[in-house]
């Protein structure tokens, strides 16, 4: 019997390769260009401003609290969308994407509306936030925590409850079980928690221009000031910041990969 | 002892009724039936891990229904050894010890005794990532032992090792029966498991618990 001639499987290879190559071409490109666009003498010079050292003090500082925030809210809760069934358990899980979806304007501008009511005056009357360095913690927070109760979720369901069942057996409480054999093995995911919460933090904008403005000296933080230096027209003091905000990026992806739960990382990114 | 007076389960679905089961102080009892019969369900609810819709379960002719499975003084042994990943394997050994209160000379000496009668003095100090499926196993049922439990449950713990593990870890399961007067429920689908260890054979078929042969 003549053999029939296989065709060649490179082609196909090929073809796969060049249309992804397009995408990381054009990301490769644009960090390229951001990089070839100013110099280290130019960032140094960015960094001797005080409204912008302002800035890079209040993005570390908010971002570390919104991300405590977000652990706080974000491991109860995704234990509890994970583990416990409950009525409205699904209806509880859309609805904490709901931040994830939002454009982030409407979320600045729910957030605003929010400390417009009745309740929200009054809370104001005792400690001020719109306009005001909480407002900035707040707005990270309402979008950073949607992604910290995602990870721990993606991080719980991971987990074997058999050890936890197995724990009760052997005369631990409920919470003992918890704290004692599940947090533990959830460590990665709550380092991939912290991590995205922080990163999320760092890039939010929309949200943060609307609640708080972007007062120079008082709500500036990174995004702000890449906004602030764009409008009038300082393109290098933009692409410094911006600089920065693309190594802190790279950072959290390598502390991810590194040490942290992958795919966790990449369901809590999932549309 | 244990014994079930008609027990009821629903799980989703899944229902089981009017169970009743005895097996006496000290007995090595394997109860078994096919895939889906409800064996693993059964074993849970006498663990307290599912409540049972009716009826009552004793343990030591006290009535444990209502009790939380730290309350029920059972050692559970689950198919998958579900070890505790952060922990060494001298760690396993000691938990159930350090969660009620043993002070350390006893959980000390608790370990020392379970290593040598589970051959796992060497792998004290190593962590479950690494252990062969035997090696997890025999942690698994020294942890459920550590605590000197009057009760033992395994749910299929034999069924995922080689052959030849297998004979060794049901020549170890006789030598813990041996040294602990503990009452076994061994689950196992397999008739050459339930030969070679029970002195009771209990079969779950169609919803009913029978003597086996």
């Amino acid at each position: 019997m003549k053999s029939a001639v296989q065709p060649s499987d490179t082609p196909f290879y090929v073809c796969l390769a060049l249309l992804g190559g397009i995408y990381v071409l054009l990301i490769l490109a644009m960090l390229a260009a951001d990089a070839a666009f100013t110099t280290p003498a130019q960032v140094w010079q960015v960094f001797r401003s005080n409204e912008i050292r302002y800035a890079v003090k209040l993005s570390l500082v908010s971002c570390s609290i919104t991300t405590l925030l977000s652990l706080w809210i974000g491991v109860p809760l995704g234990y509890l969308i994970s583990r416990v069934p409950f009525p409205g358990r699904g209806f509880l899980d859309a609805l904490l994407d709901v931040p994830i979806v939002l454009p982030p304007l409407v979320i600045g501008l729910s957030l605003l509306i929010l400390f417009q009511t009745p309740p929200g005056r009054a809370l104001q009357r005792a400690v001020p936030i719109t306009y005001a360095i909480p407002s900035v913690i707040l707005a990270q927070f309402a979008v950073a925590c949607a992604f910290a109760v995602r990870t721990m979720r993606v991080t719980f369901d991971q987990i074997n409850p058999r050890s936890e069942q197995v724990a009760l057996t052997l005369g631990c409480s409920q919470s003992q079980a918890f704290w004692l054999i599940t947090l533990p093995q959830a460590r990665r995911g709550l380092l991939t928690a912290g991590t995205l919460a922080w990163a999320r933090a760092l890039g939010e904008f929309g949200p943060i221009l609307v609640f708080s403005g972007a007062t120079r000296m008082k709500t500036e933080v990174l995004s702000t000031t890449v906004f602030l230096e764009l409008s009038i027209g300082n393109l290098e003091a933009a692409v410094a910041v911006s600089l920065i905000m693309i190594v802190a990026a790279l950072v959290v992806l390598a502390v991810v990969r590194r040490f942290g739960s992958e795919p966790a990382f990449r369901k809590a990114l999932q549309p | 002892m244990i014994r079930l007076e008609n027990v009821a389960i629903r799980a989703g679905s899944f229902r089981l009724a009017n169970i009743d089961l005895e097996v006496a102080t000290g007995r090595y009892a394997v109860l078994m039936g096919r895939t889906g019969s409800g064996k693993t369900t059964l074993l849970e609810s006498i663990c307290g891990l599912r409540s049972v819709t009716g009826g009552r379960i004793f343990l030591m002719d006290e009535d444990v229904t209502g009790f939380k499975p730290a309350r029920r003084g059972i050692g559970y042994v689950p198919q998958d050894p579900a070890l505790f990943d952060t922990m060494t394997v001298r760690e396993h050994l000691a938990f159930a010890p350090a969660i009620r209160g043993w002070n350390r000379a006893e959980l000390t000496e608790r370990v020392a005794e379970l290593s040598e009668l589970l051959g796992i003095r060497h792998l004290l100090d190593r962590k479950p990532p690494g252990l062969s499926g035997g090696e997890a196993q025999r942690v698994s049922l020294g942890r459920a032992l550590a605590g000197r439990p009057r009760i033992l449950c395994l749910d299929e713990p034999l069924s995922a090792l080689d052959d030849e593990t297998r004979a060794e870890m049901q020549q170890l399961l006789r030598s813990v029966r041996q040294q602990s007067p503990v009452t076994m429920l061994h689950v196992t689908h397999q008739a050459g498991e339930a030969r070679a260890l029970a002195d009771q054979v209990l079969v779950l078929r169609q919803g009913r618990v029978e003597p086996g042969t």
